[in-house]
């Protein structure tokens, strides 16, 4: 039941991505990648990454799809045709078959035995409610154990934001004359 | 969207349940799903449904940029912070574990809460002006 849950949805994505590829309408393909987005966060839930998934519903489907639309603003709606081209079709045929050809040496899903789980993986389970205290692993390991990788993932955001407001803050000025502001 | 007065009074009522929803989110992290990323886009999507019902100007009004550029910089201040408070107390640099000086349970229980609140504040901040630079640009 479970696999044929995994398969349904694996196939949905597959499906979505085409279309996503297929669709010339801008406007169209921002809305389909939020629902890819959605699958994907759908997908993540059942491998039991609730976390994951809870970033990709909110970050993916949600909050990306809007700033998308925004952007659509800024430009057409409409792709230019471009030509149909065998060689780059070719190529990413051939690094997908690679890919595909090297899942069959990985260790299994959930295998204990993978390498994954025998690295760091059982002192975050073993030690992590003696030493942090908190019910969530994820948490422990995503703000202290990794809190480095953290706060360099929270750079790279203010260093988006931070580029964003360089490029295009002048629009962040109010429009009425009565409160012009020149920060 | 002056004349959608469903959108309008739907909106309204959503947009406090919206951000509890977050604030849940952000400091609910430690038990369930959900952290400083997570609820820094929530937050920030309350806003940009209010932005996108009541127009971009009316959402630079509630969210001021002035103050939208700062809690960007404050956030990723407040988890450097948390960090240098680490090494000031005698530890390393983001060893919350010397933040309390009688349990160091407690000190990482505070380090976390304090980053997370961090990278929520960025990431809420960013999300809300990025919004606002794009809806607020008209195409030359």
């Amino acid at each position: 039941m479970i696999e044929l849950i995994d398969l349904s949805l694996l196939l949905f994505l597959a499906v979505v991505a085409v279309v996503v590829v297929r669709l010339t309408n801008l406007f169209a393909v921002v809305l389909v990648m939020g629902f890819y987005s959605l699958v994907a966060a759908a997908l993540f839930t059942v491998l039991d990454a609730v976390d994951v998934a809870f970033t990709e519903a909110a970050v993916g489907a949600g909050i990306s799809t809007v700033i998308m639309l925004a952007a659509l603003l800024l430009t057409t709606s409409e792709e230019k045709p471009q030509p149909v081209r065998v060689m780059p079709f070719v190529v990413v045929l051939f690094t997908g078959a690679a890919l595909i050809f090297a899942t069959l040496d990985m260790p299994h899903y959930g295998d204990p035995e993978a390498p994954i789980h025998k690295h760091v993986a059982p002192r975050y389970i073993e030690d992590s409610a003696r030493e942090i205290g908190v019910p969530n692993i994820v948490t422990s390991v995503l703000a202290s154990y990794r809190g480095y990788d953290t706060l360099g993932e929270t750079a790279v955001i203010f260093t988006a934001g931070v580029g964003v407001l360089m490029l295009i803050g002048r629009a962040l000025r109010f429009r009425d004359s009565d409160a012009k502001d020149d920060a | 969207m002056n004349d959608q007065i469903i959108l309008r009074v739907i909106s309204k009522m959503f947009i406090p349940f919206i951000l509890l929803f977050a604030l849940y989110v952000q400091f609910h992290g430690d038990f369930g799903p959900g952290g400083g990323f997570q609820a820094g886009v929530i937050f920030a999507a309350a806003f940009v449904l209010y932005g996108l019902v009541f127009g971009v100007e009316a959402a630079k009004r509630v969210a001021h940029p002035a103050i939208l550029q700062w809690c960007v910089a404050m956030g990723l201040l407040i988890y450097a912070g948390t960090g240098m408070a680490g090494i000031l107390l005698g530890g390393n640099f983001l060893d919350y574990g010397v933040l309390d000086s009688h349990d160091p349970v407690h000190g990482q229980h505070l380090g976390i809460l304090l980053v997370e609140f961090g990278v929520g504040m960025t990431v809420a901040a960013v999300m809300i002006t990025t919004f606002l630079c794009f809806a607020g640009r008209r195409p030359s």
